[in-house]
C-alpha cells in the first residue's frame, strides 16, 4: 500500500494505491498483475513519479512529494515482486529480516532505532541563546561568584567619597564661612577616608575586572575549541553546504564578539546597575523628597536616549550590510583575478568596487547626520537632568529642608550616574548582538553529524578491502543524484568508474569514504555495514589521492606524514620514493625540511600530487580512492604519476575516477555510469566490442586527442608566472 | 627509475676541477657529484642522497659517520661548502618594528645585515627542530636560523617577541 500526496495536476491531495496479491488497484481502478505490467519510477525537482505502463502504453501515472519516495521504492520493488511471482506461478516470498521502515537498512543486532532514520529529528534553536552559554560558564561558577561580590564591594566603595562630602560641606567649610576656624583634624579625618576609599574601589576594582576578564576569556575559549572541534567533526555535506568565510567568521569573530560582552559589556551593565541602586538607597536615607526629585527623571531620559539608539541601531545595521556588500566585490575579484586580467575588465571592476564604497558613503553620511546629533543630545539631558536637582535642591535650602552639604553630595551623585546611561542604553544592540553571535555559534553545536558515529560501534574486522555495494540511493537536497547502485568489488580489484560529470561517480567514491550517508541501501565492508562502525576506524583503511592534492603549512616530511604523525624518517623516505617524489623533493633547499606554503605554492601541480599520493602511501591503505588524481597535470607528469600510482595500487583494493580514459586502462573492470545508475560493467576490451556507452566515450575522446589544442601549453606558462611572481618581480 | 639504490662500496674521487667524481662498484664514474641532506634541518647527519648532476639520486647514504674515510670527510666538505643558513647568536638592533625592517645580527659566520620583509617570513619550527626554533628568510632568500630563542640574550629576545 502506498500513500501519494499529490494529484495529477500537481495539487496536494493525498490517494492511495494499493497492490494485492492479484491486483494494483488506485481509487475506483485496477489492473490485473499481467507479466507486460511494469512499474516505472522518476523524479524531478522534488517531484517523484511512478508510472504504470503495459505493453501498450500508459495506465496511470501517480505523483507524490520526496519524502515519501523510499516508500515509493519499496513498493516499486514489491510489485516487481509480486508481478514476476505471478508470472512464474509459485507463491511470493515473505519479506526477509527486520529492516527500518524507512530505508530499509537491516537494523543493528540489537538496536530498535534505525541509526539512519532517527537523526532527521532535530529541534531548531531556542532565542534564549545567551543564557545556553552558561553550559561554558559553569565550570567558572566560583570565579564568577568572586567576580560579582568584588564587583558589589567595588562599586559600594566608590560611592564613599560623594558622602563624605557632606560633613566636609556643613561641619567644615560652611562654618568657616560664618567666622568659625577650621578643625584639622576633622578634615584630615575626611580627607584620609576619601582617599582610603578611592584606594580601596581601585584594588576592588582591578581585582574584579582581572577575575572576570580571566574567566571570560577563558569562556570565549572554550567556546572556539568547542565548536572548532564540533565543526571537524561534521560530515562534508555541512561544508558543502556552507561557504569557509562564514564558518571562519563564526569561530573567530563570534566568539571573540560574546567574549567581549561578557567581559565587558555585561560587567559594565551590572555595576552601572548596582550603583544606580545602592545610590537610591543612599539618596532615600538622606533625603526622600530630594531623591524622589533627582530620579524621576531618569527613566524619562533613559527612555529617549534608547529611543535614539534604536534609531541608530537600524543604521547601523545597514552599515554592516553595506560593508559586505564591499567586501563582496574584492572577495569575487581577487580569486578571480586571472579571469579579470583575462578579459580585460580591470575598469570594470574598479568601477564596481566604486559604486560600493559610494553606496557605502552615502549610508554613512545618513547616519552620521544622527549620530553627530547623539552625544551633544545625552549631554544636554544630563545637564537639563541636573537642572531640575539644583533647582529643587536650591528650593529645599531656601526653606531650611536640607543643607548645603546634602546638595552637594546629591550633585556629586547623579553626575555619576546620569554620566554611565548613554552606555545602559548601548546594552540593548549589544545584548542583540551576542545573542545573535550565540546563536549562529549553537547553530553549528546543534547541528547532528549526518554521518554519526554509532551508538555501539561495532569493531572492523581486518580487513581485506571487499566492498559490497547494494541498492544505494542518494539525494542531495531534493535531486537523486544515484538510483540504486549494485556493485561487489572483490579484494585486490582495480575498479574504474567512467561516466559524463554528474553520473555520480564522485558521489559514490564519497559514499565509499563515508562522506556522506546513503539516502537508501547499504554499503558493507567485510560484511559489516559502514553506518555501524566508527567513521575514524573505518577511514584509517583509506587512502584517497583527489584531484587538487592539499598540502598544509609546514615541511614536506610532516605533510606526508600528515595520516601517520609518527612515522619514522625512514618510512618516510621510502613513501616519498615510491611515488616518485624523492628525487625533485631532494632538490629543495632543505630537502624533506622544506616548508610548503597552505597550497605549496612553490611545488608544480605534479609535485604535489606525487606528495600527496607518497601520504596515501604511508599510511598503507587497504582501500585506495583516486579521484580524477591524475587530471590537473600534463600528459608528461601524467605519466610520471601513473607510475607512482602503479606502486601504490598493488595488493590494494582501487576505485579509480579518471576523464582520461586511457589511465584507466590498467583496472580490472571498469563501471561505466551514467545519470545516477550503472549501464556497463566489463574491462576495456568486452566494453569496445559491445560499443555501448564507453566505447562511445572512448571514441569521443580518442577524436579529441587527434585534434591537439594549443591551449594546454599557454595555460601552463601563465600558471608559472602566477606561482613565482617574486621571478617577475626581481 | 628511483628504487632506493643498494649499498654497495663505492668511492669518491675530486677532479682536476675540485668536483667530487663517484666511482660505483662496476667502475662507471660519475663527474659533478653533489651531496644532498634530505633532513637538512631536523636530522642533519641521517639521510645523504648524493646526485648526479642531473638531479638524479645515485646513492643513498643512511648515516654520514658509518661511511668510511676519505669519503665521509669529502662529502663533509663539499656538504660545508654548499650549505648557508647562518645561525643567528645575537640580534644587535633593528631598524624599527614595522616591516620591512632590517635587522643587524651577529651570526657563528660573522655580523651582518638581513631585511625582514614581513612577520610571515619568520617560521617556528618547533615540529622539526625544538620548541624555540625559528627560521628567518630575509629578502634575497638567505635563511637564517634561531635554533634556541630562549638561549638568546635579553635584548635578542625582547627584539624578537615584537615581530611573533
Amino acid at each position: 500500500m502506498l500513500e501519494i500526496d499529490l494529484d495529477s495536476s500537481l495539487a496536494f491531495r493525498s490517494s492511495l494505491i494499493v497492490l494485492t496479491a492479484r491486483d494494483i488497484r488506485c481509487g475506483d481502478c485496477s489492473w490485473p498483475l499481467t507479466p507486460e505490467l511494469s512499474l516505472t519510477h522518476h523524479d524531478h525537482a522534488g517531484v517523484g513519479m511512478l508510472e504504470l505502463d503495459d505493453a501498450t502504453g500508459r495506465l496511470a501515472c501517480w505523483r507524490y512529494t520526496m519524502g515519501r519516495n523510499p516508500v515509493a521504492l519499496r513498493f516499486e520493488r514489491e510489485f516487481t515482486r509480486q508481478r514476476d511471482h505471478m508470472a512464474s506461478g509459485q507463491p511470493a516470498l515473505p519479506a526477509v529480516v527486520a529492516s527500518c521502515p524507512i530505508c530499509q537498512l537491516p537494523l543493528p543486532p540489537d538496536e530498535e532505532e534505525c541509526p539512519n532514520c532517527a537523526r532527521e529529528l532535530h529541534t531548531p534553536p531556542s532565542t534564549w541563546t545567551l543564557l545556553r552559554l552558561w553550559r561554558f560558564a559553569k565550570p567558572y561558577q566560583g570565579q564568577l561568584l568572586a567576580g560579582f561580590l568584588l564587583t558589589l564591594a567595588a562599586t559600594a566603595a566608590t560611592l564613599v567619597p560623594p558622602y563624605l562630602i557632606m560633613p566636609l560641606m556643613d561641619e567644615v567649610l560652611i562654618p568657616y564661612q560664618n567666622g568659625k576656624p577650621i578643625d584639622t583634624g576633622k578634615v584630615a579625618m575626611l580627607l584620609s577616608g576619601l582617599l582610603g576609599a578611592a584606594c580601596f574601589a581601585w584594588a576592588l576594582g582591578w581585582a574584579r575586572t582581572y577575575i572576570l576578564a580571566l574567566v571570560s576569556e577563558r569562556i570565549g575559549a572554550d567556546l572556539r575549541t568547542t565548536t572548532y572541534e564540533h565543526l571537524l567533526k561534521l560530515s562534508l555535506e555541512y561544508f558543502g553546504a556552507k561557504r569557509t568565510g562564514d564558518l571562519l567568521a563564526r569561530i573567530g569573530t563570534e566568539t571573540d564578539r560574546i567574549n567581549v560582552f561578557l567581559s565587558l559589556h555585561l560587567l559594565d551593565f551590572a555595576t552601572d546597575v548596582l550603583m544606580i541602586i545602592m545610590t537610591a538607597v543612599i539618596l532615600f536615607s538622606i533625603n526622600p523628597w530630594l531623591a524622589m526629585v533627582t530620579l524621576v527623571p531618569l527613566p524619562i531620559i533613559a527612555w529617549m536616549i534608547h529611543i535614539v539608539r534604536d534609531k541608530l541601531r537600524t543604521g547601523f545595521e545597514q552599515i554592516d550590510r553595506v560593508w559586505s556588500e564591499v567586501t563582496s566585490v574584492l572577495a569575487d575579484t581577487i580569486p578571480g583575478i586571472r579571469v579579470v586580467k583575462a578579459f580585460a575588465q580591470e575598469a570594470r571592476e574598479a568601477q564596481r568596487f566604486r559604486d560600493a564604497n559610494k553606496h557605502n558613503l552615502e549610508v554613512n553620511d545618513r547616519l552620521n547626520r544622527v549620530w553627530s546629533l547623539f552625544a551633544p543630545t545625552v549631554g544636554l539631558l544630563t545637564e537639563i537632568g541636573v537642572l531640575v536637582v539644583w533647582i529643587f535642591g536650591i528650593w529645599l535650602i531656601a526653606h531650611d529642608s536640607i543643607t548645603v552639604g546634602v546638595l552637594t553630595a546629591f550633585l556629586a551623585y547623579i553626575s555619576r550616574f546620569y554620566n554611565r546611561l548613554d552606555a545602559m542604553s548601548r546594552i540593548v544592540s549589544v545584548t542583540q548582538k551576542a545573542a545573535a553571535g550565540a546563536k549562529r555559534i549553537f547553530d553549528i553545536l546543534d547541528h547532528v553529524s549526518s554521518v554519526p558515529d554509532p551508538a555501539k560501534p561495532i569493531s572492523l574486522p581486518p580487513l581485506k578491502g571487499g566492498i559490497q555495494i547494494d541498492n544505494v540511493h542518494f539525494r542531495y537536497g531534493n535531486r537523486a543524484i544515484l538510483r540504486g547502485i549494485d556493485l561487489d568489488i572483490r579484494p585486490g580489484e582495480m575498479i574504474g568508474l567512467v561516466g559524463h560529470s554528474g553520473s555520480g561517480k564522485s558521489t559514490l567514491v564519497n559514499l565509499i569514504c563515508r562522506f556522506y550517508d546513503v539516502s537508501e541501501g547499504g554499503i558493507r565492508v567485510e560484511g559489516v555495514d559502514l553506518r555501524s562502525v566508527a567513521v575514524a576506524d573505518y577511514r584509517k583503511h583509506i587512502g584517497l589521492v583527489l584531484q587538487e592534492p592539499f598540502l598544509f603549512f609546514g615541511t614536506i616530511a610532516e605533510n606526508i606524514a600528515y595520516g601517520k604523525p609518527d612515522a619514522t624518517r625512514a618510512e618516510i623516505v621510502a613513501a616519498a620514493r615510491a611515488a616518485h617524489a624523492h628525487e625533485f623533493i631532494l632538490r629543495q633547499p632543505f630537502g624533506y625540511d622544506s616548508l610548503v606554503g597552505e597550497r605549496g605554492q612553490s611545488l608544480s601541480g605534479g609535485e604535489r600530487q606525487r606528495i600527496s599520493i607518497a601520504r596515501a602511501l604511508l599510511i598503507d591503505p587497504k582501500i585506495l580512492i583516486l579521484d580524477e588524481a591524475t587530471s590537473a597535470v600534463d600528459t608528461e607528469t601524467e605519466f610520471e604519476i601513473q607510475s607512482a600510482l602503479n606502486n601504490l595500487i598493488r595488493g590494494r583494493t582501487t576505485i579509480a575516477i579518471a576523464h582520461r580514459l586511457s589511465t584507466l586502462r590498467r583496472a580490472d573492470r571498469l563501471i561505466v555510469m551514467d545519470r545516477g545508475r550503472i549501464v556497463e560493467i566489463g574491462n576495456h576490451d568486452t566494453l569496445m566490442a559491445t560499443e555501448g556507452h564507453y566505447w562511445r566515450l572512448y571514441m569521443a575522446q580518442s577524436k579529441q586527442l587527434d585534434e591537439p589544442s594549443p591551449l594546454g601549453a599557454e595555460e601552463d606558462i601563465e600558471e608559472e608566472i602566477i606561482n613565482h611572481p617574486a621571478g617577475t618581480k626581481a | 627509475m628511483s628504487r632506493r639504490p643498494i649499498f654497495r662500496p663505492f668511492s669518491l674521487e675530486r677532479n682536476a676541477f675540485g668536483r667530487l667524481v663517484l666511482v660505483a662498484p662496476d667502475g662507471t664514474r660519475h663527474e659533478n657529484i653533489i651531496p644532498v641532506r634530505a633532513f637538512a634541518l631536523s636530522a642533519p647527519e641521517t639521510g645523504i642522497a648524493l646526485m648526479s648532476a642531473e638531479s638524479k639520486e645515485l646513492q643513498w647514504i643512511e648515516r654520514l659517520a658509518d661511511l668510511p674515510e676519505p669519503a665521509q670527510g669529502m662529502i663533509a666538505e663539499e656538504l660545508a661548502k654548499r650549505e648557508f643558513t647562518p645561525v643567528i647568536r645575537r640580534i644587535i638592533a633593528v631598524s624599527s618594528f614595522a616591516t620591512p625592517s632590517t635587522w643587524t645580527v651577529d651570526t657563528d659566520r660573522g655580523q651582518t645585515t638581513l631585511i625582514l620583509k614581513s612577520e610571515e617570513d619568520i617560521r617556528r619550527l618547533q615540529e622539526t627542530m625544538g620548541p624555540g626554533a625559528l627560521m628567518i628568510a630575509d629578502s634575497q632568500g638567505i635563511h637564517f636560523l634561531i635554533r634556541d630563542r630562549t638561549a638568546l640574550d635579553l635584548l635578542s629576545q625582547r627584539i624578537l617577541k615584537r615581530f611573533l
